[in-house]
């Protein structure tokens, strides 16, 4: 089967997600070509284990993003089958438009593939998982961190082919980042606070232990709407669904809509006061204490780590 | 010399909403379906609440029209008389029994196909729905129709004939510039939402809800690519350890680093 991979690049390279693919292109038994938008991480991509060709994909349409200019050069360089890339915002919409272009299906956020085509991906925001299968051409984007990655020592050769396509959506203006703090979509280890912290202020003790062990700082969707936190920070069914390596809970209860939004994390930590809050059932390690009792012990340990 | 004032042109805009269960529902599995019947409450998906007031905003500032496309079942009435309560100007609800049996193509091209029909050069939608979370649907129908589609946009206003949109960057944020005919899809935006008055009820339950097939709107829909095979309760996770009071704390540290490894 012919499997064609998206690369997701970052600003200066390839991003991590982009060997995950591979290896989901791999367990379906084909050595995938990679396209690399606007050739960024070509080098990077023929290193992994696995890859049969890597195609820088160059043209003006690069410079800024535009999905649909994106998936009329990608599109024009993909072959036919099964086109691979990852569920990031970018990634979905470029998969939506190659999918519509082809009249194919489309199928996001897959979080396993077998040959087959079997297809296993979360619905109602992991409150139930679906199995499919799909026998003709499709695009499917895979949930970072669901899958684990190629290793490196590939050599595929690298070549270069030259399409763009007229840009819809011109930028104005760009705006920089107020903090220079994590994203929790992007973040190994994730702290999370919730109505239980009393109020906004007591953020800046998450932050500190954040700052300490290079987390992202999360927050429920009670306290985002309550206190005016940025969405950015919401995790949930309505905010970000994260999949980090750990995840602390401080005072957050786990309303049905946030369990939805962090149940896929590899660890999780609950510290709650309530013994009977919802949060313990998906916690690995259940602390039952106030936050003003426990994350001062939290920062002690935590520095004798570093 | 006072510089002519710019009145601006009537701008229509058609909404794309779609019905889910409410994020605070029960999901329950009973055979290897999801099942519906046990859903205890249907709303119109979050993000798309936030696209409907963004239009809402827009068309009763221009006086432009306010056409609500949305693609489901009967119960599918319901929300669309709750979107003409807040100020929907034209209802259209394309009449399909079982989403679930469309591929995101199928859905893609029966609004793509509804939109033309409104006429309105401007579509405004969730970046997501709450059910499948996949965000296909915006670029998918902007595809379709050929325009320009911007995702996740969390402001947006009119400028002549086109779309400003801020969206987010890797850095930060941006402002892009779309022209129409174009799809906005939108993230949570800063403004709230508005709740409707009892006129407004009461004037929405007499609107008139325009009902299309696949047919009339010259649209084969054949046998979905895609074959649900099952549905299934997420994994149990296997019961975690609980412990008492903050003393245990470094406890937990010790096996998030030796165990876990994760720290």
């Amino acid at each position: 089967m012919d499997v064609t991979v998206i690369a997701e690049s970052t600003d200066d390279g390839l991003h991590p997600v982009t060997a995950q693919l591979v290896a989901a292109a791999s367990a379906l038994g084909a050595s995938p070509t990679v396209l690399c938008p606007g050739g960024r991480g070509a080098s990077e991509a023929a290193a992994i284990e696995g890859v049969g060709r890597v195609v820088s994909v160059i043209g003006d349409c690069f410079e800024s993003f535009d999905g649909g200019a994106w998936a009329a050069a990608l599109g024009a360089a993909a072959g036919q089958g099964v086109i691979l890339a990852a569920a990031t915002p970018k990634g979905r919409e470029i998969a939506a438009r190659l999918a519509s272009r082809r009249s194919i299906p489309v199928i996001q956020d897959v979080t396993d593939l077998a040959p087959g085509i079997e297809i296993t991906r979360p619905i109602y925001s992991g409150k139930a998982i679906e199995t499919s299968s799909c026998a003709g051409d499709c695009v499917i984007t895979l949930r970072p961190n669901a899958f684990e990655p190629a290793g490196d020592g590939g050599s595929a050769e690298v070549s270069t082919v030259n399409h763009s396509a007229d840009v819809a959506v011109a930028i104005q203006e760009a705006f920089e980042k107020a903090s220079e703090r994590l994203d929790v979509a992007e973040a190994d280890i994730i702290i999370s606070g919730g109505r239980g912290l009393g109020n906004i202020d007591n953020f800046t003790h998450l932050e500190a232990i954040a700052d300490q062990i290079g987390a992202a700082v999360g927050a429920s969707r009670a306290v985002v709407d309550e206190w005016g936190l940025p969405h950015s920070m919401q995790v949930g069914q309505t905010g970000k669904t994260v999949v980090p390596q750990l995840y602390i809970a401080v005072g957050i209860s786990g309303a049905i809509q946030h369990l939805a939004g962090m149940r896929s994390s590899k660890y999780i930590v609950a510290i709650n006061k309530d013994p009977d809050a919802p949060i313990f059932s998906v916690a690995d390690y259940g602390i039952v204490a106030t936050w003003e009792d426990a994350l001062p012990v939290l920062t002690t340990e935590l520095a004798k780590l570093q | 010399m006072a510089r002519p004032e710019r009145v601006p042109e009537m701008v229509d805009i058609a909404v794309l909403l779609k019905q889910v269960p409410d994020t605070n529902a029960k999901i329950t599995v009973s055979g290897d379906r999801v099942d519906e019947n046990a859903v205890n409450k249907w709303s119109m998906s979050p993000y798309d609440e936030f696209a409907l007031e963004a239009a809402l905003q827009i068309t009763q500032a221009t006086g432009g029209s306010l056409k609500v496309i949305s693609c489901g079942p009967a119960r599918v009435t319901k929300m669309l008389t709750d979107a003409a309560a807040v100020g929907a100007d034209t209802l259209t609800h394309i009449m399909v029994d079982d989403l679930t049996s469309l591929d995101t193509t199928q859905v893609q091209t029966l609004l793509a196909a509804a939109v033309e029909r409104s006429g309105a050069g401007i579509v405004f939608c969730g970046k997501q729905a709450a059910d499948t979370n996949s965000g296909s649907t915006g670029p998918g129908v902007a595809e379709i129709l050929g325009s320009g589609c911007v995702t996740l946009v969390s402001e947006v206003s009119i400028e002549g004939d086109a779309c400003s949109a801020l969206r987010p960057t890797s850095g930060g944020e941006e402002r892009v510039l779309v022209d129409a005919p174009c799809v906005i899809a939108f993230d949570k935006t800063r403004t709230d939402l508005r709740r409707p008055n009892v006129r407004g009820i009461m004037m929405a339950k007499k609107k008139q809800i325009e009902v299309l097939t696949a047919a009339d709107l010259g649209v084969g829909i054949e046998v979905g690519k895609v074959v649900v095979n099952a549905h299934a309760p997420p994994a149990e996770k296997p019961a975690g350890q609980k412990f008492e009071g903050a003393e245990s704390v470094p406890e937990v540290v010790t096996m998030l680093r030796k165990e876990a490894k994760v720290l």
